[in-house]
């Protein structure tokens, strides 16, 4: 039985054997493995890129205290991106469940259809959820929109809930019982993670701070995306060192901080919907930096 | 000899629910495009599985017969140059030309022969072009901006017209002879070369079921087979069958269980988790209880080794948790302590609240059932079981009620107040579950209209019409007392539920649309009434005076219309002519009162000789006056006393 680390071990050697690069998570707090600059920003414009990484999602709202056997506030995704897909894309991706070990002569494997949608990020794609006896291990997605902005090759993103496969693998009820590494289980590792940050994000984080941090990202976010319109048309060098990367990280902590003050109750309904629309016109503005820095000649930047 | 054709576009898994609508297209686009190159023949089947789209053409010839086609020039008597500059045209000299005379004169015209294209040489041109006009709900691009769309990407193609393959490109793709068996089950990866006769042959040693009829059936034959002798049976579910049709290309069921505990938890809880969250069948014992049984269907050949099984228990397992968990955790809140959080669960934007919701809905109710059950019939909201099972609101609320010792009919009537969901649903059983239904839909109506929310097209996003037809359908099969036009805020809302009355009576009820006219036209607002006027209308108008009598009536409309006539007093002693006395005492004789609606329209109909030979003898419009100001009268007093049940001019007949 492979443990936890050596299934991931596996999974980006296969990935790696396949023209991806293997990167390291991102040091960002994030909702999902797609919102990491190298998904998000990697995916537009016309450069081919094959990327795969573990990454740490922090969803405040499904914490359990460590509570629930498989409901977690910070899960670990595999996240894959092959831009432009390859045409045997799923035929790869079968051969990944393969590598860690899935005789699929001997499972169920479908293909439901599942079109991920993120609002907050201006993005969408079409897809599957792809159930292994019952189980929903993958979601695949085929990107049509990123930041707003129609994608020039069609990236095929595939996230793998590593949990639910490490628990399917080792055949275990609860996933703080998953080995992770010999003598070192799931809850040994993470279960303090689970039950602290739960009491934090449920009960003891301050709301008006939580507010505060959000206007303030939000307000340097914007001062970056407005500079970087500012600069003059012929300021080449200007756009070249321009720090859209730097800009997009406040991008991220508004949508962590969205999260959290969600989870804490702090948003109503009505609310929400404005709110989302701010971290999503901030996503939009910095994709579309990353667009015209990326662009030989600068288009014109939207206002 | 007539050929076949054989299409199969081989994609990545398209979306259940889609297949069936694109396959009707495409034998409609098949039919079209036979027609449109004049090619005999026609679409022998279409089919499809999750991967593929097939269709089948039979009795094509080998290709379009020669044909002449006349192309007429200007008139002969435009003379030589115009002649010549026709021919020109034409690409031929003027001695090519002939005439042809016509009602208009003698032209100038061109023969021009067509040569028949072959059979193959059409499908190849017209392919690319039919195979991405299918219309999808939502389709993708895949090979970049700008490239055509599809549902999902197409991997191959097999277009094989008799032996030979009609070459052609879509997305890349070229067109072949070869197709894929199942993603793990074929004998091989590689491609399976096939012809229009081995077609399913070879997909099936590849574990391929092309037919959705063959794959229900064998999903069908498994369940039995796992069932046999149990004593167990399947909840019967078309919309779920369906589905695993169409999510799968070699279907087979298997049985699971779960452990007996978790039948405590409510049965609607436990079905909702096996259906949509795993598209399982529930298993229910011979009482229809149900049992700790599912089946799921694979897609594959066997679970030999049990790991599919022991995989979706292990799922099913987890989801059970869950739900026990959110039990457990919503009854420490009783429904009842809820009331207030309703404040910040909005119903809309601009309308407010579910607690302001409630509040106004409470205004039309009377009964202490109705309104107890009113109070609490949006408090499920709240609960963790409905946010993670949207499609549970109201029947929660009601589980919960009976659970937190609520009288029956309170739990009944929260438990019920969505239905009727659809116009096959039936409406709620208890008269303060159908209260609470009707000021439910009444109240999302009402708001909707005050803030604009107005239905247009195909765009009803609050789902007003649903919402409309169902309270006409709890008014009328509920018998309510309750007035509709009293509930009615909005000249707007009343000619909306009037198209919504009229569609509940025909579409729904099978009425004929002038008879619906007819009824309705005499009132809509006590739809317990209409519909029994209706009934009785339905019921006389094959009768042998009905329809002849409708037509007199219409005769009568009209003339008192073009007289402009608003109504007067009858002067028996003015009426001078036999028949017009006849029918005056006639319509005297008719006691209608005390009478069902039945019996007075058979009695009505009595009149029709009377009526007839008064239009045959007698002369409305008469030179005297007054003479014909007592005609309109008679007749004025004939319409308005007789039309109360329906207006018979309304009825089309064959006669107007």
């Amino acid at each position: 039985m492979d443990s936890f680390q050596q299934i991931i071990f596996k999974l980006k050697q296969y990935w790696a054997d396949r023209g991806c690069i293997i990167q390291e998570p991102y040091d960002n707090e994030v909702g999902a493995g797609t919102m990491c600059p190298e998904t998000f920003l990697r995916v537009l414009g016309p450069k081919p890129y094959r990327v795969a990484y573990v990454q740490p999602s922090r969803r405040p709202a499904d914490g359990r205290y460590g509570e629930n056997p498989n409901r977690l506030y910070k899960h670990q995704q595999l996240q894959v991106i092959l831009k432009p897909t390859p045409a045997d894309v799923i035929e790869q991706y079968l051969g990944s469940l393969e590598a860690v070990g899935i005789d699929l002569k001997k499972h169920d494997i479908k293909f439901e259809e599942d079109n991920w949608e993120s609002p907050t990020l201006g993005a969408w794609g079409i897809g599957w959820q792809v159930m292994l006896d019952g189980l929903e291990i993958t979601q695949f997605t085929y990107f049509q929109q990123c930041g707003g902005i129609d994608l020039d090759l069609c990236p095929a993103e595939l996230t793998y809930g590593l949990e639910r496969l490490a628990a399917f693998l080792q055949n275990k009820e609860s996933v703080y019982e998953i080995e992770w590494a010999p003598g070192f289980t799931y809850a040994d590792v993470r279960f303090e993670d689970e039950r602290q940050n739960s009491v934090y994000n449920f009960e003891m984080a301050d709301i008006p701070t939580l507010w505060k941090l959000f206007d303030t990202h939000e307000g340097e976010c914007q001062r970056l995306i407005d500079a970087f319109r500012g600069l003059a048309a012929e300021d080449a060098a200007g756009r070249a060192r321009f720090p859209v990367l730097s800009t997009y990280d406040h991008v991220l902590k508004c949508s962590n901080l969205f999260n959290l003050l969600d989870a804490r109750g702090a948003i109503s309904v009505t609310e929400r919907v404005g709110v989302i629309a701010r971290v999503r016109k901030l996503a939009v503005g910095t994709a579309q930096l990353w667009m015209a820095q990326q662009a030989p000649v600068s288009p014109e930047v939207a206002a | 000899m007539p050929l076949d054709f054989l299409l199969e576009i081989g994609s990545e898994e398209i979306p259940d629910w889609m297949i069936e609508p694109a396959l009707e297209h495409l034998k409609g686009a098949f039919t079209k495009l036979l027609a449109d190159h004049k090619l005999k023949g026609g679409v022998a089947w279409v089919d499809a599985t999750p991967r593929r789209l097939v269709v089948q053409l039979t009795g094509l010839p080998k290709g379009q017969k020669d044909s002449v086609e006349t192309v007429s020039g200007p008139p002969k008597s435009a003379g030589e140059g115009a002649a010549m500059g026709f021919a020109r045209k034409m690409g031929v000299t003027p001695e090519q030309l002939e005439t042809v005379t016509t009602d208009k004169g003698e032209y100038f015209c061109f023969k021009r022969k067509l040569v028949g294209k072959p059979t193959g040489e059409i499908l190849a041109a017209a392919l690319p072009g039919l195979i991405l006009g299918i219309p999808w709900p939502k389709n993708m691009y895949w090979l970049g901006k700008g490239t055509p769309r599809f549902i999902r990407p197409i991997r191959w193609m097999v277009a094989l017209l008799g032996p030979k393959v009609v070459e052609f490109e879509v997305t890349g793709v070229k067109s072949g002879a070869a197709t894929m068996g199942h993603r793990r089950l074929a004998k091989s990866k590689k491609p399976v070369k096939v012809s229009i006769k081995n077609y399913e042959q070879k997909l099936l040693e590849n574990f391929v079921v092309v037919r959705a009829e063959a794959r229900r059936r064998k999903i069908e034959a498994g369940i039995a087979d796992l069932l046999a002798g149990t004593g167990l049976r399947v909840k019967p579910d078309a919309a779920l069958a369906d589905t695993l049709c169409y999510i799968t290309e070699y279907p087979t069921p298997i049985l699971g269980s779960f452990a007996e505990s978790y039948l405590t938890l409510p049965a609607e809880v436990l079905v909702t988790v096996m259906r949509h969250h795993q598209k399982y069948f529930s298993v229910v014992r011979e009482d229809g209880s149900l049992a700790p049984h599912f089946i799921a269907v694979m897609n594959t050949e066997s679970d030999s080794e049990g790991f599919v099984r022991a995989g979706n228990e292990r799922v099913l397992r987890a989801r059970f948790n869950d739900a026990r968990f959110f039990y457990d955790v919503d009854q420490k809140k009783p429904l009842a302590e809820r009331v207030a959080d309703l404040k910040h669960v909005t119903f809309q934007k601009d309308i407010g609240s579910y607690f302001d919701k409630v509040k106004r809905m409470e205004t039309m109710l009377a009964g202490m059932d109705a309104r107890r059950a009113c109070e609490l019939c949006k408090c499920d909201l709240t609960t963790d079981m409905v946010k993670e099972f949207t499609d549970l609101q109201g029947l929660v609320g009601g589980i919960y009620a009976r659970a937190q010792g609520e009288s029956e009919a309170v739990a009944q009537a929260i438990y019920e107040h969505y239905k009727p969901l659809s116009m096959e649903d039936s409406i709620p059983a208890t008269l303060a579950g159908q209260q609470l239904a009707l000021a439910d839909k009444m109240d999302t109506l009402t708001e909707c209209f005050r803030v604009g929310l107005i239905p247009t097209g195909s765009k009803d996003p609050f789902a007003l019409r649903r919402a409309a037809q169902g309270a006409v359908k709890i008014l009328v099969e509920g018998a309510l007392e309750t007035k509709l036009h009293e509930l009615i805020a909005s000249d707007a809302l009343k000619t909306f539920f009037e198209d919504r009355v009229r569609y509940y009576f025909r579409d729904c009820k099978g009425y004929a649309y002038d008879e619906v006219n007819a009824a309705m036209a005499c009132g809509w607002s006590d739809l317990k009434d209409l519909a029994a006027r209706l009934e009785a209308l339905k019921a006389v108008r094959p009768t042998e005076d009905f329809e002849p009598l409708a037509a007199s009536f219409k005769r009568v409309k009209n003339i008192l219309e073009q007289a402009a006539f608003t109504g007067g007093v009858i002067d028996a002693g003015q009426l001078t002519d036999e028949a017009e006395r006849n029918l005056h005492a006639a319509m005297g004789a008719l006691e209608l009162s005390g009478l069902g609606y039945h019996e007075q329209l058979e009695r009505i109909a009595t009149l029709r000789p009377v009526l007839d030979q008064f239009f045959d003898k007698v002369l409305v419009n008469a030179p005297e006056p007054h003479v014909r100001q007592n005609r309109l009268a008679l007749l004025h007093h004939l319409r308005s006393e007789f039309s109360r049940i329906a207006d018979f001019s309304e009825i089309v007949t064959s006669s107007n």
